[in-house]
């Protein structure tokens, strides 16, 4: 899906890190050696993004430009080339769901669909109250754990319909649903259960030895 | 150094070549859009894929380094199918709008899709399509047709200096242009529209008015700086079309600057095409011979000491032969008050090393630290400044400035140390103190650039030998190397101080004319083209006019003469460097407008007094009797030194770039459109008026 820029009436004449934040970028700055500041700009448009309700205003990108010394430009192509800076305002909760094979083949339909009709908007869009916007996005890397969507910076994985309107009930009552397989099984283990290291006697003797 | 066999020849070259170049030794060509020899490879447009054996699949041969023993097969059916692949994938989003698209007939897509196009498209879905981008007044865009070969984002990183162009998203969405919408800064930006290799950048000013076949091509010289930039000028019928840079590997390589190129429009607008008298206050249209009758008059009314009473400037786009037959047409009137330097630069004539760029613009590449006084090439020499980045951008070649610039935050599309702001930093320089002095003197090649802004004052024959000191004491001037260079600024400057046109025993000048005439002792001003001048300050004086453009000195004149512009004339200048050129008629002057010297040829037998030569060719012949260096054509070599300059007080004001407006140096462009808007575009200046809300 094409990115569109904010347009010009929305985006701020001006952006300033926090101290702290300054202070991060400083450190991000510090990894690299003399004159070659300007590898810092990944991490501290993160930052910038990161301050700044997670989109990248033209001032942040300016703002790194010239802390890095470098020219305007090439801070752009790095921040339109790379699609998780955002650059238009997204909702409070950025939903992105992954339609790759593996989630496809898992049902990723059904979670697309479940947030279409429980968010009332379409991909790529924003519902009116601003606190979700819903896009699709390519393999995330969780496919073990197919399907999932990543909402901010927390994966939920192992989704069907109904477990994705559960989150997404919680996070609109300002909950914070716990991360990670909604099936209840821990990380990426078997869908029904152990089926290999069951016997921990096996290990607790290894352990004295 | 590899050898290797291209299409069955062997050839050995250099280590670091690339396949490509090495054929192209060859002279084996191989079609590209991405490489071009003066910018860095990208090998992104895949066009120049050939057949290397052992190799697993073919090759870009434009990033494909040599190596031993390499067997490469351009033509072979493997390299034949690659390109008709490349070019199918080039094709599948570039739009069939060749009829209506400017670069139509000179298009390298076009070109080349003759050659390797499948001539029908197998790609039945939608083209992508993309938003036209804005670039600045001068350069029109249409991205649709852009194939990403990103030869325009080499050429504004790496030749312009101006990082302002990149390639923005990604994928099949990468587009280019500035992103931020505003227009390029740069004086080069005409450059872009050239090294486009298909029609989604091309001339603003040049949109949708020809065909390049319809178009009758003259090759000529430039004299909008003094750089004489080689230009070939395209015409259709008597109107010129558009001026495009001509290849000369010592001067402007293949780039043009925009004033030179784009100014073209102002060569149609306020031109004066009659002869004018002024009676009654009022200009009045008038006939050559009414004309030299009323300055006939004028000079029999003077007496016997006509000659102490009469004076003559020229201008800063004067030609050499025109300012020849004014000289000797005032040698005969028996006046000695005559000047070529109309900023009142302190240049003397006598010693050619003291007013030319001796090391040559080319040296530029051959020097290893360089210090410019008093200049600003970027706005005064582009493609002087264009090879000092060139030079810089190769490594190893530290730069001050002295003056000249606004301050150490001026862009000269390099970085430099900015030592100070006037003559006492270069005294500093030329007595060791300045820590520069040392950089300079540990240099094997260094090289001073002494700009008019450092000349053109009162303290100038000071400065100008301050700074031969300062190029004695750090070891420029050596048996091998002449690092000593003037930077003109005005097209003629060179060709008058050879002529000799400067004021003679007892004359004035220019500053002596100007205040002679408003004293009343000049009683008679001959201006061959002389705009830049105070014409406020002229007093009664009568002011005969001779020149192409209606400017400021039309405004004050007596007595018009009118005559033809520099692309109007067979006419010979000297650039910076004293190399001598002709430029070329491309077109003829408007109504009644004549070539200059004809018009001073034609005076003379009025005066009684004619000028011993009839046509052209006789006048040359004359002209390199005169100044024998003036027959040796496109020539260089560092000037003989003797000794020019004068010790004397400096002045404590800083030196000042001359220009303001770069969009607005002369009367051409200040007649142009293009160059008013770009004028008020980029200085915020008024341009030729005030804008109204309603033109932009």
């Amino acid at each position: 899906m094409k990115r569109v820029p904010a347009p010009n009436e929305i985006q701020p004449d001006s952006f300033t890190f926090t101290p702290e934040n300054l202070e991060k970028a400083k450190q991000h700055i510090a990894k690299y050696p003399p004159r070659r500041q300007a590898s810092a700009v990944m991490p501290l448009l993160d930052l910038a993004q990161r301050q700044h309700q997670n989109w990248l205003p033209r001032a942040a990108m300016d703002a790194v430009a010239e802390m890095l010394e470098m020219p305007r430009i090439r801070v752009y192509e790095v921040a339109t080339f790379y699609t998780m800076y955002n650059l238009a305002p997204v909702g409070e909760h950025f939903v992105q769901i992954c339609t790759t094979t593996p989630c496809w083949l898992r049902g990723s339909d059904d979670v697309v669909s479940a947030c279409k009709s429980k968010l009332g908007v379409e991909l790529g869009e924003t519902t009116a109250d601003g606190k979700f916007t819903v896009i699709e996005v390519e393999c995330l890397g969780a496919c073990a754990n197919a399907p999932m969507m990543q909402v901010n910076d927390d994966y939920y994985e192992d989704l069907t319909a109904d477990n994705t309107a559960a989150v997404l009930d919680a996070l609109a009552k300002g909950d914070k649903p716990k991360a990670g397989p909604q099936s209840g099984r821990r990380g990426s283990e078997p869908a029904g259960g152990p089926t290999t290291l069951q016997d921990f006697t096996l290990q607790d003797s290894r352990g004295d030895g | 150094m590899p050898t290797l066999t291209i299409d069955g020849q062997e050839i050995t070259v250099e280590a670091n070549t690339t396949v490509l170049q090495a054929a192209e030794e060859l002279g084996i060509e191989i079609p590209r859009f991405c490489y071009h020899d003066r910018l860095s490879i990208a090998g992104n447009c895949r066009m120049c894929l050939v057949e290397m054996e052992r190799a697993p699949k073919p090759v870009a041969s434009c990033a494909m380094p040599v190596g031993e023993g390499m067997v490469i097969h351009t033509n072979s059916p493997v390299a034949e199918k690659a390109r008709k692949g490349a070019m199918e994938f080039l094709l599948i989003n570039h739009p069939l709008d060749c009829p209506i698209c400017d670069q139509g007939g000179e298009c390298d897509l076009q070109d080349q899709a003759v050659a390797y196009g499948k001539g029908d498209s197998r790609f039945t879905e939608h083209k992508l399509s993309v938003k036209d981008k804005y670039l600045g007044p001068l350069i029109a865009t249409s991205m649709t047709r852009c194939i990403t070969c990103t030869r325009c984002v080499r050429f504004a990183t790496e030749i312009a200096g101006v990082e302002e162009i990149g390639a923005t998203f990604r994928g099949e969405e990468t587009e280019i242009g500035t992103y931020v919408e505003e227009a390029l800064t740069s004086e080069l930006s005409g450059n872009l529209a050239d090294v486009c290799p298909v029609g989604a950048l091309t001339h603003r000013a040049y949109a949708y008015s020809s065909r390049p076949w319809e178009l009758i091509k003259t090759e000529s010289v430039d004299v909008h700086d003094a750089v004489g930039s080689n230009i070939r000028i395209d015409c259709r019928g008597a109107e010129i079309m558009r001026i495009l840079p001509r290849l000369h590997e010592g001067i402007n390589e293949e780039w043009l600057s925009d004033r030179s190129r784009y100014a073209s429009d102002g060569l149609a607008l306020q031109r004066l095409d009659q002869p004018y008298v002024r009676v009654d206050g009022k200009l009045t249209p008038a006939s050559w011979e009414t004309a030299f009758a009323a300055i006939k008059t004028k000079l029999d009314g003077l007496g016997d000491d006509a000659g102490g009473r009469i004076a003559a400037i020229a201008g800063d786009m004067a030609d050499v032969e025109a300012m020849l037959a004014l000289k000797e047409l005032f040698t005969a009137l028996g006046s000695t008050n005559l000047d070529c330097r109309q900023d009142g630069a302190k240049i003397e004539g006598r010693h050619r090393g003291g007013y030319i760029f001796n090391s040559s613009i080319a040296g530029i590449e051959d020097a290893d630290a360089l210090l410019l006084v008093g200049c600003n090439p970027r706005t005064e020499a582009t493609l002087v400044n264009a090879r000092i980045r060139k030079r810089w951008s190769a490594g190893g070649f530290p730069v001050g400035v002295i003056g000249g610039v606004d301050g150490p935050g001026t862009d000269l599309t390099y970085k430099y140390d900015y030592l100070g702001a006037g003559p006492a930093t270069l005294a500093e320089v030329a007595d060791g103190s300045n820590a520069f002095a040392k950089v300079l003197a540990d240099a094997e090649r260094p090289m001073i650039i002494v700009g008019s802004g450092a000349l053109a004052r009162d303290d100038g024959a000071a400065v100008l030998d301050l700074a031969r000191k300062a190029a004695e004491s750090t070891g420029m001037i050596a048996a091998e190397w002449n690092g000593f260079n003037v930077l003109q600024r005005a097209a003629s400057r060179v060709g008058g101080l050879d002529l000799g046109f400067l004021p003679g025993e007892g004359g004035r000048d220019v500053a002596g004319i100007v205040a002679g005439a408003g004293k009343g002792e000049i009683d008679l001003l001959w201006l061959l083209g002389a705009d830049e001048i105070d014409m406020a300050t002229l007093g009664k004086a009568f002011v005969v006019y001779q020149g192409h453009h209606g400017d400021a000195g039309a405004h004050r004149a007596d007595v018009i003469l009118p005559g033809a512009a520099y692309t109007e004339k067979d006419a010979t200048w000297v650039n910076t460097e004293g190399r001598v050129q002709h430029g070329r008629r491309a077109a003829y002057p408007p109504g009644d407008a004549r070539e200059d010297w004809t018009i001073l040829r034609a005076f003379s037998a009025v005066m009684g007094q004619p000028l011993a030569y009839d046509n052209l060719a006789q006048l040359r012949d004359h002209m390199v009797e005169v100044v024998p260096g003036l027959g040796v054509i496109d020539e260089v070599g560092p000037g003989e030194m003797g000794s020019f300059g004068m010790p004397g007080d400096l002045g404590a004001d800083g030196f000042e770039s001359p220009i303001n407006d770069y969009y607005m140096a002369n009367a051409i462009c200040r007649a142009s459109a293009v160059m008013a808007e770009c004028s008020r575009l980029y200085t915020g200046a008024g341009g030729t008026g005030e804008a109204t809300g309603t033109d932009g």
